[in-house]
């Protein structure tokens, strides 16, 4: 049977903690630069033009039909190859997990825009209201209800993938617990504990979107 | 009642005409409305009434013929027009009052907020004074008290009158009135019907379309009856509902006397 100790990682909780720092700045990161390019593919993909609208759908599927720690890899030793310009990992993984993360926000705004009913747009083109005004001030404030759930979920999803993150030697949580491993021979403690770490961060973020799904699917303006 | 004649039509459409693919919906429609003029539109469900109706604001855009509501008015020749930009048309729409059949009021707005909403974003007023204009329009329509109420929190009759103060804000020249009655139970009716019946006699310019006859032959000077895109007879209220010219004006008119005894 196998002794568990714990002990020995108090030593290592200042390592476990930068990558816990790491691990959460590279989420906020990529979720907001995520959100920001989903937003704009989102726009782009609900336009009139179809020299817009069809490579904007290639690129969602691009990036939803590739898994990220290929994209991640990609990114940092096939992209040089191609571009002659050599990037460092972080900025690499910055790009891969953004994109990524900007193909499925991108269909999340798109489908909480076009789930609004069509007699609310009518609504609003019969007082008159300009294409701009109608999204801001009937659209998107509807939408945007429906949309903060899968938002926050898919949110969940990125700080998850950030594990990934590692592979390219990246200091975060997991890649802390990976060099602690090696030097204390030690694997399981480091691991569970890592393991703990995530789910620590985490079950507090999925109860408060379980929250935010009920109080928004309520009536409309509560 | 008759209205004074004006010698331009408040409303004039020439030579209309609408395809939905290979549905012709509209074929050469022509019309024109008075300044104070109640027009209702009768006919056959795909008669293509509402059609017309919302050419009249550019919901609907025409493939072909002329609009004209005011001063304003757009011209359209077929594939060869380009669709007016969004500026001309929402310039357009601000001056035509619209109400719908399912009221689509903005459920994440309160009621005074819906009527404030055209005034506030599109006509760029202070909030103080569009908030005034609309506690004035939701007392005219006997829902001052439901000013801070919600949407979802109203009656269907209450929800349409809302509709109506929030198109009414606009100061439009003409309102519209799709079907606005037949979304809801028999007994709210009444009270949305008399709303309308005060705004026609202010000599308000309107068009509905409307599937309650009696009311029609009370309250619209002129009915217009439409079938299969085509206004197959048009003249005054009294004349066309109680003796039809037309052979299909009286075929429909029977035919929805009889709806009404069966259903009732």
């Amino acid at each position: 049977m196998y002794h568990w100790d714990f002990e020995f990682l108090w030593g290592f909780r200042k390592l476990l903690f930068i990558g816990l720092g790491y691990t959460a700045a590279y989420t906020v990161i990529c979720t907001v630069l995520g959100l920001a390019i989903g937003l704009a593919v989102a726009m782009g993909r609900l336009s009139q033009p179809i020299w817009l609208r069809a490579p904007l759908r290639a690129y969602v599927e691009v990036f939803r039909c590739t898994p990220v720690l290929v994209q991640l890899v990609w990114f940092y030793y096939a992209l040089p190859v191609l571009t002659g310009i050599q990037i460092s990992a972080a900025l690499a993984a910055i790009l891969a997990l953004s994109l990524y993360g900007s193909s499925f926000y991108s269909e999340i705004i798109r489908g909480g825009i076009i789930s609004i009913e069509p007699g609310q747009t009518e609504a609003a083109r019969a007082l008159g209201m300009r294409r701009f005004q109608m999204m801001r001030r009937v659209v998107l404030p509807q939408a945007f209800r429906r949309m903060v759930p899968p938002l926050l979920n898919q949110s969940i999803l990125q700080l998850k993938n950030t594990s990934l993150l590692s592979v390219l030697a990246l200091p975060d949580l997991l890649y802390q617990g990976q060099s602690i491993a090696h030097e204390t021979y030690r694997p399981l403690e480091t691991y569970t504990v890592v393991a703990l770490a995530y789910f620590l961060v985490l079950l507090p973020a999925t109860i408060w979107v379980k929250r935010a799904e009920t109080r928004l699917s309520g009536t409309a303006h509560a | 009642m008759t209205p004074s004649l004006h010698p331009i039509p408040m409303i004039e459409v020439t030579h209309l005409g609408k395809s939905f693919g290979d549905n012709r919906v509209l074929r050469d429609v022509s019309l024109a409305v008075a300044k104070g003029e109640v027009i209702a539109l009768i006919g056959p469900s795909g008669s293509g009434k509402s059609t017309l109706l919302r050419c009249l604001n550019l919901l609907t855009v025409p493939d072909e013929g002329t609009v004209r509501v005011g001063e304003q008015s757009l011209t359209f020749t077929g594939a060869a027009t380009r669709l007016p930009k969004d500026a001309v048309l929402s310039g357009f729409r601000a001056r035509t009052g619209m109400v719908f059949q399912h009221f689509n009021l903005f459920p994440h707005m309160t009621v005074l907020g819906n009527v404030m909403e055209g005034p506030v974003t599109v006509m760029k007023q202070p909030k103080a004074q569009a908030a005034e204009k609309a506690r004035a329009l939701l007392a005219k329509v006997g829902l001052l008290d439901k000013a801070d109420a919600w949407p979802d929190q109203l009656s269907g009759g209450q929800k349409q009158r809302v509709a109506i103060a929030r198109a009414l804000a606009m100061e439009p020249q003409v309102m519209l009135f799709d079907e606005v009655t037949s979304a809801l139970d028999p007994e709210l009716v009444g009270e949305v019907l008399r709303v309308i019946k005060a705004l026609a006699e202010e000599g308000m310019t309107m068009l509905l379309v409307t599937h309650e006859m009696s009311f029609a032959r009370e309250v619209a000077h002129q009915v217009a009856f439409m079938r299969d895109g085509v206004i197959v007879e048009c003249g005054p209220a009294r004349q066309v509902i109680d003796a039809p010219a037309q052979a299909a004006t009286r075929a429909f008119l029977a035919r929805f006397h009889e709806g009404r005894l069966t259903s009732t």
